[in-house]
């Protein structure tokens, strides 16, 4: 019960001594097939600390399937993915967490049940160490545990604007706040990579613009490298240092906004020409 | 190496040397799996039709039964308390379908499987009341059911089949073949089937819901009955027969729960294997017995391997 | 008017983490408590410590148990009776080999026995998910009961089957067997009661709690987060089977004084299942209401119609009792899937904003 392989992984995101702009993740060749099925056919591309990278393209490109294949929910029949210099093709999802890899889901993956305090708190649960003992007498270290955790928790539950809702159970929360909740989730890992599928899906224009300052301001503020996936493009031209761009499984194009925009690749799938 | 000898040869050994008595052994099992393919085909229909994991199922048979049973000792005419009984089952159908499932409707599954068990209980509770809770003679020849049996002479020894053993599996085939053909070629059938693939879809080509219920549960009742009969000629009525009727559920897992040719072919692979392995490893080297706990830890035990089932589809799980 | 939170502000996350943060809260326990310790031990009959209290409260533990695999963790299970016939039997055999252990020792033990048998049993969750589950509980409920049959080293060989439970004393009082009095049977249980529970509170509040309800919530989900779901399973099996274990060793040890295997089928687990369920899953204050419910249910019903004079037979009585409690799971499913206890949380919001309705 004590002692989780792999805590040795855990570092901060600002002090895992890796410099702003270097290289923090290396995606190569990585291909993925169900069955005949394939959804990513042999991609590359990289992620640099500190950037907002995003991956675009139409529905069924296999942005979804890169993600998953990048924290460890899927596992590519080729290529490897290095992260902060070890390379790896297969790793349980919470190995990916424990080097610093958190994610939220397109579909909001929230713990039902459980309130917006406690859904955050959970994913702090990688970074708490008292054992079973010590949690059943509570009094003590795992109380001061849970304290110290619940103080970074509550700067969080500050930093999104949702001290309201705090004790309130998530199922009961509309969508928008639950997508801000998942996000208050994986910001409780201290990633150092953080993954968004589809952050403002579903949202208004206004939440919509909520979600982005808060997108940008995570990135300034704690310097945490983002990869994002996105179907609106305004917004994804405005956050992003670089994209990438997948259809049917390939990538298509990489590069910073302004030359994505204007290549014809881009524009054909985008605009629908026959393949 | 004795035991090794006594586990893995001397039951082989003596199979060989009386293939009569593996015919006699292999035919109960094969009566006892018809059986829990029935109680278990019920149970694929309601869950097919509406992801209800219908823990009650076993508990039909015995209740429909006890009902049969208990109006023919009221002085029902065995054959109308058949009937009587066809009507109990469709009112509990009815009641079922108002008073617990469509309040419980879009509750998770969980919540419905417990109201299941809840159906179980009260059913124990009511049919006990009201036809008391002792051991009950099933009416097997009051409704022409031959009692009989037949000596068979295969390899110079003999096999006993009992005639009323032979009504239940043909009874059982020709019930399975009218269900099919209900499934297939019936507007209603083909509802509840496209309700299985997909709830929206269905309800938007305008079938209700409540009906399909209702007719499922019905359906589950009818075959309930049948089953209750069978079984009652072979072990008298009451609910003691439950943990009897539980084995339903490792036939089930060991079929997948969606597939009816799933539920058949478990429910005889179980009845056979399980009375196979008391009679030639249980008895003589278990204490016996056996038959308590076989179907479980078989089904575990492919589950393990195939954890959707032999015939289940397979789940592919996204986020 | 008794309830008012009003005034009673927070300064801390320390003060928050108080096991009630609302003083009332804390009162009530006490009362709960006093009564428990003081009034009933000064005026409960034999009776009622045997019939009622006893078995009130390991019925709750068992409850209990169950609770934190299914209501915390989500793990679907129908052989909690078996489970608990592993921690009655651990503690004879723990007791007739080593004669000199106090009984105390021998109970905690033998829930360590019923833990590992849980965890054996629980390895299949990792692999096989819902419905399919219940088979694997369902395989140790018949296997380990046809066991304790079976496997006549486990009675120690007595002609009967059954095992009985020897007189044994502690600090000079007899505690267990033919020779205790309900009195002193009552306390020990209460106090193991009392311990066990202020733990489970513990253990499901703290991060242990929160990860067993995130693999019950969502288990990809929880696996995302970092969780580790394989120990989150294994754990909550541990935990839970550890305290259905110890229910079992006081269930024959402080309250039947004998058994046999059959005591621990089928039937017994779907009890401890009801409880939980009216009780309310997810819950621990539940158990204790649910037990409540389940147990005084019989005895109301054997004894007010007679009052009325209508006398009904015993048998009459278990027909009407199992009818009932189907109908109470069914009515609690519909109107309050989340049981007495969520009834009681209601009823204390009520209260902390009466008179006003909002």
């Amino acid at each position: 019960m004590n002692a989780h392989p792999g805590n040795d992984l855990i570092v901060a995101p600002d002090d895992d001594g890796i410099a702003k702009g270097a290289l923090l993740m290396d995606v190569k060749n990585v291909s993925l097939a169900f069955g005949g099925v394939k959804a990513i056919t042999d991609i590359s591309f990289d992620v640099r600390k500190g950037e907002i990278r995003a991956i675009i393209g139409p529905n069924g490109a296999g942005k979804t399937s890169m993600l998953n294949v990048i924290n460890g929910f899927y596992t590519p029949q080729t290529g490897t993915i290095t992260f902060r210099g070890h390379a790896r093709r297969a790793m349980k999802p919470h190995h990916a967490v424990r080097q610093g890899i958190a994610r939220t889901f397109q579909n909001v993956a929230l713990f039902k049940g459980m309130s917006t305090l406690d859904n955050i708190m959970a994913g702090r649960s990688v970074l708490m160490k008292r054992n079973i003992v010590w949690q059943m007498l509570w009094h003590g270290p795992a109380l001061a545990e849970e304290i110290e955790h619940r103080e970074k928790v509550e700067e969080i539950i500050d930093f999104l604007e949702i001290e309201h809702i705090r004790h309130t159970p998530v199922g009961k929360l509309p969508y928008g706040l639950q997508k801000r909740v998942e996000l208050g989730r994986a910001l409780a890992m201290e990633p150092s990579l953080l993954l968004l599928d589809e952050p403002m899906a579903g949202m208004n224009l206004e939440e919509k613009e909520d979600m982005s300052r808060f997108i940008l301001d995570v990135n300034q503020q704690r310097g945490t490298t983002i990869a994002l996936i996105e179907h609106d493009m305004g917004v994804v031209m405005d956050l992003s240092d670089r994209v990438v761009v997948l259809d049917y499984g390939k990538k298509i194009a990489d590069g910073p906004p302004d030359q994505v925009k204007a290549d014809q690749a881009v524009i054909d799938a985008y605009l629908g020409v026959s393949h | 190496m004795e035991s090794l000898h006594s586990i893995l040869i001397a039951p082989f050994a003596d199979m060989a040397a009386a293939p009569d008595f593996l015919i006699q052994v292999v035919w109960e099992g094969l009566v006892s799996g018809v059986l829990y393919a029935l109680i278990a085909l019920g149970f694929v229909l309601i869950y097919k039709s509406s992801r209800i994991f219908n823990f009650a199922q076993g508990i039909m048979v015995v209740f429909a039964a006890l009902t049969l049973v208990g109006l023919y000792q009221m002085g029902v005419p065995a054959l109308l308390a058949v009937i009587l009984t066809l009507g109990v089952m469709f009112v509990l159908a009815v009641t079922i379908e108002r008073v617990v499932l469509r309040p419980l409707v879009n509750q998770p599954d969980i919540i419905l499987f417990m109201a299941t068990i809840g159906i179980t209980l009260f059913l124990i509770g009511l049919g006990e009341t009201i036809f008391g809770g002792e051991n009950k003679r099933m009416i097997t020849s009051e409704l022409y059911i031959p009692t009989g049996s037949w000596m068979l002479e295969p390899f110079g020894g003999f096999v006993s089949i009992e005639q009323r053993d032979v009504t239940a599996v043909v009874g059982a085939v020709a019930l399975v073949v009218l269900l099919l053909i209900f499934l297939n070629k019936s507007r209603m059938g083909r509802a509840i089937r496209a309700l299985g693939d997909d709830h929206q879809a269905a309800l938007s080509v305008g079938i209700s819901l409540s009906t399909i219920w209702v007719i499922v549960w019905f359906i589950a009742g009818i075959i309930a009955l049948a089953t209750g009969i069978a079984w009652g000629a072979r072990a008298g009525v009451s609910f003691a027969l439950e943990v009897i009727a539980l084995k339903a559920l490792p036939v089930l897992m060991l079929g997948g729960l969606e597939s009816v040719t799933g539920a058949i072919v478990a429910g005889l692979a179980i009845g056979i294997l399980e009375k196979v392995f008391e009679i030639y490893w249980g008895q003589p080297l278990l204490g016996g017995n056996t038959e308590a706990w076989f179907a479980y830890i078989l089904a575990l035990l492919v589950l393990l391997v195939r954890p959707q089932g032999l015939f289940g589809e397979k789940i592919i799980e996204r986020v | 008017m008794f309830y008012r939170i009003a005034g009673q502000y927070k300064t801390s996350y320390k003060a928050d983490y108080a096991l009630f943060p609302v003083r009332q809260d804390a009162i009530l326990l006490a009362i709960i408590l006093l009564v428990a310790f003081v009034v009933f031990p000064l005026t409960a009959s034999d009776f009622t410590f045997r019939a009622l209290l006893i078995p009130v409260l390991i019925y709750a533990l068992a409850a209990l148990g169950l609770n934190i695999l299914t209501g915390y963790a989500g793990q679907l299970s129908l052989g909690t009776g078996a489970f608990m016939g592993v921690g009655a039997y651990a503690c004879y055999k723990l007791v007739t080999i080593f004669p000199e252990m106090n009984v105390l020792v021998a109970i905690a033990l033998s829930g360590f026995f019923s833990a590992m048998v849980g965890v054996a049993f629980g390895l299949p969750s990792l692999r096989i998910k819902g419905f399919y589950l219940a088979i694997a509980t369902l395989a140790a409920q018949f296997f380990l009961v046809w066991l304790f049959q079976k496997w006549a080293w486990l009675y120690n060989y007595n002609a009967s089957g059954a095992i009985q439970v020897p007189n044994t004393q502690m600090f000079g009082v007899t505690v267990t067997g033919a020779r205790a009095s309900a009195l002193s049977q009552y306390f020990v249980v209460l106090s193991i009661v009392c311990v066990v529970t202020f733990f489970a509170i513990n253990i499901t509040r703290g991060r242990i709690g929160r990860t067993w309800k995130a693999v019950r919530d969502m288990d990809i989900a929880a696996e995302l987060v970092g969780i580790n779901l394989m120990k989150a399973k294994l754990s909550a099996f541990f935990v839970s089977s550890y305290i259905v274990g110890i229910a079992g060793a006081m269930f024959v040890f402080l309250w039947r004084g004998a058994a046999e295997a059959d005591l621990f089928d089928i039937q017994l687990s779907f009890r401890v299942l009801f409880i939980a369920i009216i009780g309310g899953l997810g819950s621990i204050l539940g158990n204790y209401l649910g037990a409540l419910l389940i147990v005084a249910l019989p005895v109301i019903i054997g004894t007010v119609p007679a009052m009325f004079g209508l006398p009904i037979s015993s048998a009459m009585v278990e027909h009407l009792n199992t009818m009932i409690i189907g109908a109470l799971i069914i009515g609690f499913l519909i109107v309050e899937p989340h049981g007495l206890a969520r009834f009681w949380a209601m009823i204390r919001e009520k209260l902390i904003i009466w008179p006003f309705p909002h």
